[in-house]
């Protein structure tokens, strides 16, 4: 029917170019951690810690995360709207555009060019090239919306309209500033303002970019997958509103005990520890849509990816609240445990649903059934135990040195000098980096089975696999 | 009903975003960095320091270290005061950093020599054994730009001399990036209003205890004397200790309050047993190596 007039051609080219950047953020993330352990390993000046480092967060985000979200919306939009995408001709923009624009994020940085505000290190040129990608994007996925055949929105079109929009406020306010050349600018806030308005976009773009786009796909992949309609739509309208107006007061968490004024941290605070409710509100509704479908988690491979992706989701928001309260964020904050935290998210969550879409995707975009399902599940168990071992290690870590930091002698002197504690986390660096490395194998397998699909895979059967859910 | 309609869903969407933006983000302006939290003696960067702090940034060096001193014991008793929001008016951007893989360098400022950071940027590992901060020696070799620092001085707004300017000429970004470390947190007088009176008489605790009681000391002496006396106190960028004739009590106070003028940095953060500990070892263990 209609679905001959769908562009898939451009979701199996966002698909290889944002598995392509998540290949590079993985690989230099292995790097830096054993920079981290070993100095000798850097060669100044490109290949320092401090120049590799933005380079594996903003190609993790930007390339694999980013790239994900544009290969899998308009695949979305598409299928959710029944109609083709607006325009192929913007799409195909936005392709090239996209991969112009990694590639000048990753030389600049690498040259140093940079602003150091935590993902948003790309000079102002490069901000610009950001901008005129999203707008594109936004353009393409609302006009489609707009022309839709079927009337009522289903819940993954609400994120993906929130994500659009957040993203573009956010990322316009925090790129504010003042060029001295074309490699180098000044912030236009200063000092205590910068940092809030950094943080307001810090921690956001986590919820714009990495919350509600992969609970968008989420939404859609988890019943196409199990054949089972989501629990509750009562339930996802109050998940969705709240999470999208709480999110936004939270950004100063990052800032707890600073300059920044104690109202500001207090509000943040009080809204992390109320954000539980929102995000288990889509962990549950994710967790009872399985009723009745738990035996799906053994025979079905993507439901074990998406069920484990919102599982740690679930655990992610119960520990980011946890170090937005004073007391614990000043025991815990500028350890090694917020990394471990923060990969979490990156390696268990967002990754795990965005294996999920991916594999999903494969028949219906290549029509090719997916190579190898035993590969597929021991990428699984590769991924999960590589990102168990490096989260984890890193907790201890982080626990350890805030112990030792805090630790006093009876006549009110510290007992440990900074040395003393750091010294301390070179086993557990290089735990991490092993962990890293299994991440990678499970990467690279995943690669393995995407390239022998897309060459050898066994044709499809009439739209391929699972029953088609509610959705 | 906005299930059905999207530009409706959109401005739904919009409004709930800004309530929080407007709140935590846009309202603050009102207060921070206007007159109230305004300190007398802070000052723009000069010329040199702004241009160490853009090496700083693009060297990525936020990527480790943090630039806020919490007002928590802790943190004050190793860092210094706690960072006050008037301090860091003239910083685009902020470099406070969320990871502390190195120390905070907030209160940096004045605590060592310069010839201790050319040394210790040229090789942290034979200042500090066991860091991971890699070789930055590299930055020798590359001169300054004055009238690129002059544009950036333009752009800022920041006041500087043509004789600022000129001055920079011949100097390189190790020269830039030491400047701006030594003006860090110094331009509230904290090391003054935090320095410890010690009251009452001074009592060596160890007084006449034998080498094999100091031996293990040595350990206090090369973590934190090393770097700049030398491993056998041979004296390097600070004076050669072999032969120092101080009285107990007034090396006790060299070491736990140091000595602004020369570099000597106040150890009280060891506490004062361990101070304790030195005294005896630098004045002593030589001596009974001797016997």
């Amino acid at each position: 029917m209609e679905s001959q007039n769908y562009n898939y051609a451009i979701v199996r080219s966002f698909v290889v170019w944002s598995v392509v950047w998540g290949l590079v953020a993985v690989l230099v993330g292995v790097i830096v951690s054993f920079q981290m352990i070993d100095p000798d390993l850097n060669f100044p000046p490109y290949l320092t810690f401090g120049r590799l480092r933005p380079i594996h967060t903003n190609a993790g985000i930007y390339g694999w995360g980013v790239g994900v979200i544009f290969a899998t919306f308009f695949y979305i939009v598409q299928r959710l709207c029944k109609v083709p995408l607006w325009s192929d001709k913007l799409a195909k923009f936005q392709l090239w555009f996209f991969n112009a624009t990694i590639i000048a994020s990753a030389v600049t940085l690498l040259m140093g060019y940079t602003t150091s505000k935590e993902y948003h290190e790309m000079e102002w040129p490069i901000d610009l090239m950001i901008i005129i990608l999203w707008v594109a994007f936004a353009i393409n996925i609302i006009m489609t919306i707009f022309k839709r055949k079927d009337e009522q929105m289903y819940i993954s079109l609400w994120y993906m309209m929130a994500a659009i929009i957040g993203v573009a406020i956010l990322f316009v306010t925090n790129s504010a500033a003042v060029p001295v050349s074309l490699f180098k600018s000044y912030s236009a806030y200063a000092g205590t303002n910068d940092a809030n308005v950094h943080w307001w976009f810090g921690h956001n773009a986590v919820a714009m970019a990495l919350t509600a786009p992969p609970l968008a796909m989420f939404y859609y992949f988890l019943p196409k997958s199990t054949g089972v309609p989501i629990y509750s739509h009562r339930l996802s309208i109050v998940a969705f509103w709240s999470l999208i107006f709480m999110y936004l007061w939270t950004g100063a968490h990052h800032l707890l005990w600073t300059p920044v004024p104690d109202w500001i941290q207090t509000l943040a605070m009080g809204f992390s520890v109320m954000l539980i409710a929102p995000s288990w509100g889509s962990v549950f509704n994710g967790y009872l849509s399985m009723n009745g479908q738990w035996h799906q988690m053994r025979e079905n491979y993507l439901v074990k990816f998406l069920i484990l992706g919102i599982t740690f989701y679930g655990l992610q928001t119960l520990q980011g609240p946890m170090q937005a309260i004073r007391t614990f964020s000043a025991f815990i904050h500028y350890t090694d445990w917020v990394p471990a935290h923060i990969h979490m998210g990156t390696m268990g969550w967002v990754s795990m649903i965005a294996f999920a879409s991916i594999y999903f995707l494969l028949p219906r975009i290549y029509g090719r059934e997916v190579y190898s399902i035993p590969l597929a599940n021991l990428q699984f168990w590769l991924i999960l135990i590589g990102q168990l071992i490096w989260s984890i290690s890193l907790w201890v870590a982080g626990v350890l040195q805030a112990g030792m930091w805090n630790a006093m002698n009876p006549d009110g002197s510290l007992t440990y000098t900074f040395m003393e504690t750091m010294v301390e986390m070179y086993p557990y660096w290089w735990a991490r980096a092993f962990g890293g490395l299994v991440y990678l194998l499970g990467l690279i397998i995943f690669i393995y089975n995407l390239y022998m699909t897309v060459t050898q895979g066994k044709t499809a059967t009439a739209q391929a696999a699972p029953a088609e859910g509610r959705a | 009903m906005w299930e059905k309609r999207p530009v409706l869903l959109l401005v739904m969407a919009t409004a709930a975003i800004l309530v929080g933006t407007i709140i935590t983000m846009v309202l603050p302006f009102a207060w921070v960095n206007t007159e109230a939290d305004r300190i007398e003696g802070v000052k723009p960067y000069t010329a040199l320091q702004q241009e160490g702090r853009d090496i700083y940034i693009r060297e990525g060096c936020n990527n480790c270290h943090s630039q806020t001193v919490r007002p928590l014991v802790s943190d004050v008793l190793r860092y210094g005061e706690y960072s006050k929001s008037g301090e860091f008016v003239y910083d685009r951007p902020f470099l406070w950093g969320s990871k502390r893989t190195g120390p905070d360098i907030a209160r940096l400022g004045g605590k060592y020599p310069d010839a201790w950071h050319y040394k210790h940027m040229e090789s942290p590992r034979s200042m500090v054994p066991k860091s991971n901060m890699p070789d930055y020696g590299w930055l020798s070799a590359n001169q300054l730009d004055p009238q690129m620092i002059r544009r950036k001085m333009e752009t800022l707004g920041f006041p500087y001399t043509d004789a600022e300017i000129k001055a920079i000429e011949g100097k390189n970004e190790m020269d830039a990036i030491v400047a701006y470390m030594q003006k860090l947190g110094s331009d509230i007088p904290w090391r003054e209003s935090t320095k410890t009176e010690i009251v009452g008489d001074l009592v060596n605790p160890y007084a006449g205890v034998d080498h094999g009681t100091m031996e293990p000391w040595e350990e206090l002496y090369q973590q934190n004397c090393a770097a700049c006396h030398g491993t056998h106190m041979e004296g390097e960028i600070g004076p050669e200790l072999v032969g120092e004739d101080y009285d107990d009590e007034i090396l006790f106070q060299i070491i736990y309050t140091g000595i602004e003028d020369n570099g000597m940095p106040s150890f009280s953060s060891l506490g004062t047993d361990k101070v304790w500990k030195l005294v005896n070892f630098i004045r002593y263990y030589r001596q009974g190596e001797n016997h």
